[in-house]
């Protein structure tokens, strides 16, 4: 042995070595997507590095791998992530089989308190079993479902004009899902600036998640309720409700009648090519891309909007976003630990915010000047106050597939009535639940 | 003697004397041992153990999600489940669809294809090399390709069904109708793999001796009567070889057709591959998809079995 890496050695037993000198041999591996958020936390983390030492590696997995990957990953206690941003439907599972550390004691520790966070994100992306104090994440990128429009051509004075004599109101953002089915249907097929352009994009995915994450937006504002708030796992009267069945039916006319052709499968991606290709004149995705569209010298600044999701009976958005956990199997479980402390930090939920990804923390959310810090700010803080999430049971993806087959079924392929969509829903949910021991 | 026992005592006799003297201290049954035992042992642990794994699992009801739950033996629950889903066999009519027709599509095409070529025309050699290229690609970049393609805005396919037809492009949708979702990906799979049938095709009529042919001309024999007494029974073994390999490959077929249609629309195209997978790594009931798993793979060998008697007959004909 090297006379010096025994001197080192021999400092390091007697505790002469700091503790950031010890780090600087530690590297923590952080999985998420691959998405542009996922690449400002690569700039944010290296403030991480240079102030405790430790490296931070990434593993990021296409959106439409993720799920896959990560699950796998957990399931057979894999050891590659230290730290993952796994999606809120994952909690309820990930915290029954401990693939998740528990955090309540190191929040208690380090005086980390939920009541920082916005309060939907702390139901949606820590705590299990929903509305209680039990932590398994930091909520990390608040998300939720949005809508942008072509400002330009809202604006167009001739489409003004029209508009107004057929509708008997301005060409404006829609606030209710009916004034969306008229504008939508107003530009549908229209020859704009020499181009045939489409009423809108909708989430249509049969794959994973896409057309779920889709048709809820419809589906929360007409009266869809996943359970009698009175009888947990009660559906009927609730999921099938005549109000959500109207929803269903809405969402296939708008399918049917305001997209453009060949939509039959696409989610966030295929949406945004469309926006950006200026098919559509206005466009359903996640928050989390608004910032990149907004900088687009094609369809950005001036010529793009945002809304937040139109009304009908009452109000509701589809809940997307993360928390960001420790993997219990993890052999940096301090590092990690210190990672999420950092991230937790006033100024570092600023930077983050700042630097494009999508702070939770009231810090930034309740900041007076943060309305005004971007186009699509007062939109988003308006969908986190009625955002709704999927059921995050440990059985998500049965729910999940079992609503992505009868809704794809019932929208794209024609295949019965909204009404028998729901109702076979019902079933199928029902039968999950019993499996799961949860009903009777 | 058992079978691996035989193998072995051959493979003992085929060791060359010189071998056999040079180890000393190990017999020829123990040299033969020494290297075959690795790749049995290999073969045993990525073959022959997950198999029977996956038949233990299949009367159980675990999930590999839920590593910690009770793991309760449930009997042919699982079988009965899997028979009287009628989502399952909703799965397997689109997969017999799938596999009719690209099986007879591409035996046709193939063996005409091969039947051209083999005429050696000027520039065969060339048009062989690009009738080969579409097997050659993996079948993740022609699923998206074939998404482009197939787009009814800007892909090719609709543009020239356009042209031929009248029809206009964005008027139809290859993959986003019920009715035409099943036939794009027979489409795609026939543009794919015809070539392969058309090289196995091709190296059966290139071993038909050109005496038999010279022997018929001094018969008499029309070219048609040549082609239904000499050239079709002499290359029926190699159509029905294609046959089984296209068959066993497109009963798995997964990746180019979850690529393109992910099963959609609805479930119009979700194969039994599609299901399994859905069931397995996505709603990971493990017991249950193994139950599947395993009927698939009875089905599949049985079928192959009996197939392959069929084709030994042909060939000793």
């Amino acid at each position: 042995m090297l006379p010096g890496v025994l001197a080192l050695a021999a400092a390091t037993a007697m505790g002469l070595v700091p503790a950031a000198a010890q780090a600087q041999d530690k590297t923590i591996t952080l999985c998420w997507a691959a998405w542009d958020p996922a690449n400002a936390l690569v700039e944010l983390s290296k403030d991480f590095t240079a102030k405790t030492g430790v490296k931070m590696k990434f593993e990021f997995v296409p959106w439409t791998n993720f799920a896959d990957r990560m699950l796998n990953e957990l399931n057979s206690k894999g050891k590659l992530c230290d730290l993952i941003i796994g999606d809120s439907q994952w909690i309820g599972g990930s915290a029954e089989q401990g693939h998740y550390v528990k955090l309540n004691d190191f929040f208690a520790k380090e005086g980390i308190k939920m009541t920082d966070f916005a309060p939907a994100t702390v139901v949606g992306y820590a705590e299990w079993p929903k509305n209680t104090p039990n932590y398994w994440a930091l909520p990390a990128m608040a998300d939720a479902v949005g809508w942008t429009y072509r400002k330009d051509w809202f604006s167009k004075p001739e489409l003004q004009t029209e508009f107004k004599s057929k509708f008997n109101r301005d060409l404006a953002p829609p606030k209710t899902w009916t004034e969306f089915k008229q504008v939508s249907e107003f530009f549908q097929g229209r020859m704009i600036d020499g181009k045939k352009v489409y009423g809108a994009y909708l989430f249509t995915e049969r794959g994973s998640e896409g057309i779920t994450m889709g048709v809820t937006n419809v589906l929360y504002p007409f009266g869809f309720k996943y359970e009698d708030p009175k009888k947990p796992y009660a559906m009927n009267g609730f999921v099938n409700s005549p109000d959500a069945v109207r929803g269903l039916e809405l969402y296939k006319a708008l399918y049917k009648g305001s997209t453009p052709p060949g939509l039959s499968n696409a989610y966030m991606g295929e949406g945004l090519d469309a926006f950006k290709s200026g098919q559509v004149a206005m466009m359903m995705n996640w928050f989390a891309f608004f910032p990149g569209l907004n900088k687009d010298p094609n369809v950005g600044g001036d010529k793009i909007g945002f809304f937040v999701n139109p009304s009908d009976k009452g109000k509701g958005v589809q809940l997307g976003g993360q928390g960001i956990s420790v993997v219990s199997y993890s052999a940096n479980k301090n590092e990690s630990l210190q990672y999420i402390k950092w991230f937790a930090s006033g100024d570092v939920q600023k930077k983050w915010q700042a630097i494009g990804g999508a702070s939770a923390a009231k810090a930034v959310l309740d900041d007076p000047a943060y309305p005004k810090s971007s186009p699509y700010a007062q939109a988003f803080l308006d969908s986190m106050g009625m955002v709704v999430d999927f059921w995050a049971e440990p059985s998500y993806a049965q729910l999940l597939l079992a609503m992505q087959k009868r809704v794809h079924d019932y929208v794209v392929a024609d295949k019965g009535t909204a009404k028998e969509a729901l109702d076979s829903l019902v079933v199928d949910w029902t039968k999950v639940f019993k499996d799961d021991g949860k009903t009777k | 003697m058992s079978a691996p026992r035989a193998f072995v005592a051959r493979a003992a006799q085929a060791t060359p004397p010189g071998v056999a003297v040079r180890m000393r201290g190990l017999s020829d049954r123990a040299i033969a041992w020494l290297f075959v035992g690795p790749t049995m042992l290999l073969l045993l642990a990525i073959n022959i153990f997950p198999l029977i794994w996956t038949l233990k699992l299949s009367f159980t009801n675990f999930r590999a999600n839920r590593p910690n739950a009770n793991v309760l033996d449930v009997g042919i629950d699982n079988y009965v489940s899997v028979l009287t889903d009628p989502d399952i066999w909703l799965a397997m009519q689109a997969t017999a669809h799938f596999l009719f027709w690209t099986i007879f599509l591409q035996m046709l095409i193939g063996f005409a294809l091969a039947y051209l070529i083999d005429r050696k025309f000027r520039g065969h050699g060339f048009w062989t090399t690009m009738i080969l290229i579409p097997m050659m690609l993996s079948p993740a970049v022609v699923g998206n390709f074939w998404a482009f393609l197939y787009q009814p805005q800007t892909g090719l396919f609709n543009y020239a069904v356009s042209f031929l037809t009248g029809i206009p492009p964005s008027s139809f949708e290859m993959i986003g109708s019920v009715r035409l979702a099943p036939w794009a990906i027979v489409i795609v799979d026939t543009w794919m793999w015809t070539p392969y049938v058309m090289l196995i095709c091709l190296a059966g009529l290139r071993s038909i001796p050109d005496y038999i042919y010279e022997a018929a001309e001094v018969d008499r024999a029309s070219k048609w009567r040549q082609f239904l007494s000499i050239t079709l029974p002499m290359v029926l073994p190699f159509i029905m070889l294609a046959v089984l390999f296209r068959g066993i490959e497109n009963f798995k077929m997964f990746d180019m057709v979850n690529l393109l249609t992910s099963g959609g629309p609805g479930s119009t195209t979700e194969l039994a591959s599609i299901t399994l997978k859905r069931e397995a790594f996505e709603k990971w009931r493990t017991g249950y998809s193994s139950a599947f798993a395993i009927i698939l793979f009875v089905a599949v060998f049985g079928l192959a079995n009996i197939y392959v008697k069929a084709l030994n007959h042909v060939k000793n004909r």
